[in-house]
């Protein structure tokens, strides 16, 4: 192809990348390093509501002529990461009495470094593991049952993930109808919503549920590419099922299996919506928790814009981090083929 | 490769009342107005009334305040008019998004009563339609069955909680709108002026001492009789409490009274009787904030739609509408006598207990108390390092926001 060619075709798609993920990436990369600050004054106001008048000091915004708050972007370095990180008190909680757990874990940062990892390497095998069984059942079926089989199977995948968290919380919370039913069944009182253990355990369960249709469907569709040959003369030379699937079927889907985990791996590094679905936000919180409840408006009508950018920067290098040994064994293999 | 969404509200729902207690609307409304208030009875009897008028589309969300200073800012507005409680007309006012009603109330306000108009240095700018306070509620034949007094104090209300506990005659003795977030924060700063009287020693915050510590100790300890799954639990879950008869107390909201009486969703009507928020200290104030929810019109809307949604409000707000449903909220209005589901609200205020001190530094002290007492309650944390720990995160957000 030829160069103007190539750059005539890939334009259109570069100037969309710059403007929708490059530029974003850098603002917030920017925003990271400020605080973004009302500019404030101190003034005295009288006020009268149904209890009463006062005349009180107050810091409040300066408006301009139209009315608007003005805004002062100040840069200050490092200081959002420290404000999230708080090396101090972390340093100090390990020198003065050891490692304790449960002091690092006061600091929101490390708390929700902990469930995310958790969660992220928790639901990563019975997701793949789980799919791969699936997809291995399905495709013994009988070809009149496997569309409506995996229709079904893909339900999970389709509902909103927020939906889904929220209509499985409700099952279980307070009286739900499972909780009651487990209540019978083991006759005691359980209450799962009380600790931050049973949340999280039905956190990961439900990604789990969630998930499994989408590394369902894709090895499924691998193994659609199976080279039967291969199975057959395997079966005659006498290897057993399991042997088959070791070393034939595994090693050919072995990209796909890469794929998966790569995106289930980016996918729930950004765990969100369970917080937020199961209102697990007093027991348990995310990286990406972190930055939605800086930006969330309090009652003075500002946000934390600058700590909120700051955790997603670090929620970016967490990401790439955890992916650089898949990426740099998918780069390994590539190379190898081209030699 | 991300940037955040954030992603969604929760909208509690849209309600719609059917019209069957608002009487048709003699305005005939030709602008059309919106508008964005939380979800509570009150804001429903409201809204419905001006709904007869035509012509105007409510917003009914209990997470209002998440969106209502981005939705004013916008020029046009999202909404003509939004309702408002005593802490977030701070956050509008200060963001300069309403306007002043002086001249609105001059032409159309015959019926409004001057403790309905909130005067910010001499203008209008918000109409107020009721107050609110979290008071007791009580289950009057559990306390009568047990021979238990209405408690006055927190520990009088312990020491009742143990004995329906003994008896066993509830799932839970006690229920509290303890959801982390907003809802813990506003316990802990009711719970708080019942030990002490300010939040702020000038610009720093001063809750790091005993009267908090006492305060964490008191919170714990009403927990210890309540549902387990306290830290999920909003009004609406302790609503349902009641209705249910799963609990016998709680310190609930008067905009919440109204409800135990109703047939269709209640088990146990007119069982449930209000009562003075409890004090902390014997002889101290009741362990409770004021507050008012009103009405505030946007600045940036034309001055006809501004008009339009004035005199609608007029027909919401209107004697004989707020008559009509006198257990829905504390009205306001002198024109009708309270319903014996507002006394909770009245007696509290009548003991003393202290307007919610609303403010910019006390939204952003709000927000870090919400998201720091859970671990505390659940044994995560101690109450001194929960104590410390408030102190940082409010030192942090302030001088984020240049507070400091």
């Amino acid at each position: 192809m030829k160069k103007s060619t190539f750059l005539v075709f890939t334009m259109p798609s570069f100037i969309m990348m710059t403007l929708f993920i490059a530029l974003p990436l850098l603002i917030v990369l920017i925003q990271s390093f400020q605080f973004n600050q009302d500019v404030l004054e101190t003034i005295e106001r009288e006020n009268c509501d149904p209890f009463g008048c006062k005349t009180e000091t107050i810091t409040v915004p300066v408006l301009d002529e139209n009315g608007n708050k003005i805004k002062n972007n100040i840069w200050v370095g490092f200081q959002n990461y420290k404000n999230i990180l708080k090396f101090e008190q972390l340093s100090s909680v390990i020198s003065n009495d050891g490692f304790e757990w449960s002091k690092i874990r006061s600091i929101d940062f490390y708390k929700a470094l902990r469930f995310t990892l958790t969660f992220t390497f928790i639901t990563l095998p019975f997701v793949i593991i789980l799919g791969l069984i699936l997809a291995l059942c399905v495709n013994v079926l009988i070809n009149r049952l496997k569309g409506p089989i995996i229709f079904i199977t893909l339900l999970p995948f389709i509902i909103t993930p927020v939906i889904g968290a929220l209509s499985i919380k409700w099952l279980f919370i307070g009286d739900g109808i499972l909780t009651l039913f487990l209540e019978n069944i083991l006759d005691k009182d359980i209450a799962l919503f009380s600790q931050g253990w049973t949340i999280e355990i039905l956190m990961l369960f439900y990604r789990v549920w969630h998930t499994i249709p989408f590394a369902f469907v894709i090895f499924y569709a691998g193994l659609q590419t199976v080279d039967k040959e291969k199975i057959e003369a395997a079966f005659v030379d006498g290897a057993n099922r399991l042997q088959r699937l070791r070393f034939i079927i595994i090693p050919h889907i072995m990209p796909l299996i890469v794929f998966v985990a790569l995106i289930h791996l980016m996918d729930s590094y950004r765990v969100f919506d369970e917080i937020v679905g199961f209102s697990a936000s007093g027991f348990r919180i995310s990286l990406q928790w972190m930055t939605y409840d800086f930006l969330r408006i309090d009652d003075s009508g500002t946000r934390s814009i600058g700590r909120a950018s700051a955790t997603s920067v670090l929620t970016m290098i967490g990401i790439i981090i955890i992916l650089i040994p898949v990426l740099r064994r998918t780069f390994k293999e590539q190379k190898e083929k081209r030699l | 490769m991300k940037k955040i969404l954030v992603l969604f509200a929760i909208f509690t729902s849209f309600f719609f009342l059917a019209g069957t207690n608002a009487k048709a609307c003699e305005l005939n409304n030709s602008v059309p107005v919106t508008s964005l208030s939380a979800g509570f009875d009150a804001w429903k009897v409201v809204t419905s009334a001006m709904e007869e008028c035509g012509n105007f589309t409510p917003t009914l969300d209990q997470e209002y305040r998440d969106k209502l200073v981005a939705s004013l800012e916008s020029n046009p507005s999202q909404f003509t008019m939004a309702g408002v409680s005593a802490s977030t007309n701070v956050s509008v006012l200060d963001a300069g998004v309403t306007r002043p009603l002086d001249d609105l109330v001059a032409k159309y306000g015959d019926s409004l009563q001057d403790n309905q108009k909130i005067v910010i240095d001499g203008k209008i700018m918000a109409i107020a339609m009721m107050t609110n306070a979290q008071h007791l509620f009580y289950r009057e034949d559990i306390l009568s069955d047990l021979g238990i007094d209405i408690p006055t104090t927190y520990d009088e209300l312990l020491k009742a909680a143990k004995v329906i506990k003994d008896a066993g005659v509830v799932d839970y003795p006690l229920g509290g709108t303890f959801k982390s977030g907003w809802n813990l924060g506003e316990e802990f700063v009711n719970m708080y002026l019942g030990f002490a009287d300010s939040f702020f020693d000038g610009n720093m915050p001063a809750v790091n001492n005993n009267d908090g510590y006492e305060t964490l100790k008191m919170m714990k300890k009403l927990t210890e009789y309540m549902d387990p799954e306290y830290l999920t639990s909003d009004s609406t879950y302790v609503q349902q409490q009641f209705q249910q008869g799963k609990i016998a107390l709680a310190n609930l909201w008067a905009s919440r009274a109204g409800a135990m009486d109703n047939a269709e969703e209640s088990t146990v009507v007119g069982l449930v009787k209000f009562a003075s928020a409890p004090k902390a200290k014997k002889n101290g104030k009741p362990a409770s904030t004021l507050w008012w929810d009103g009405v505030v019109i946007a600045k940036n809307v034309t001055d006809e739609e501004a008009e339009a949604a004035f005199k609608l409000a007029m027909v919401g707000l209107d004697p004989a509408n707020l008559g009509a449903n006198p257990e829905a909220a504390p009205w306001l209005s002198n024109a009708f006598d309270p319903a014996p589901s507002n006394i909770g609200a009245i007696l509290t205020a009548k003991s003393g207990a202290a307007p919610y001190p609303a403010s910019a530094k006390m939204s952003t002290l709000h927000g870090v108390l919400g998201a720091a007492i859970g671990d505390y309650l659940t044994g995560a944390a101690t109450a001194k390092a929960t104590l410390e720990k408030i102190e940082a995160d409010y030192i942090t957000a302030a001088t984020e926001k240049g507070l400091l």
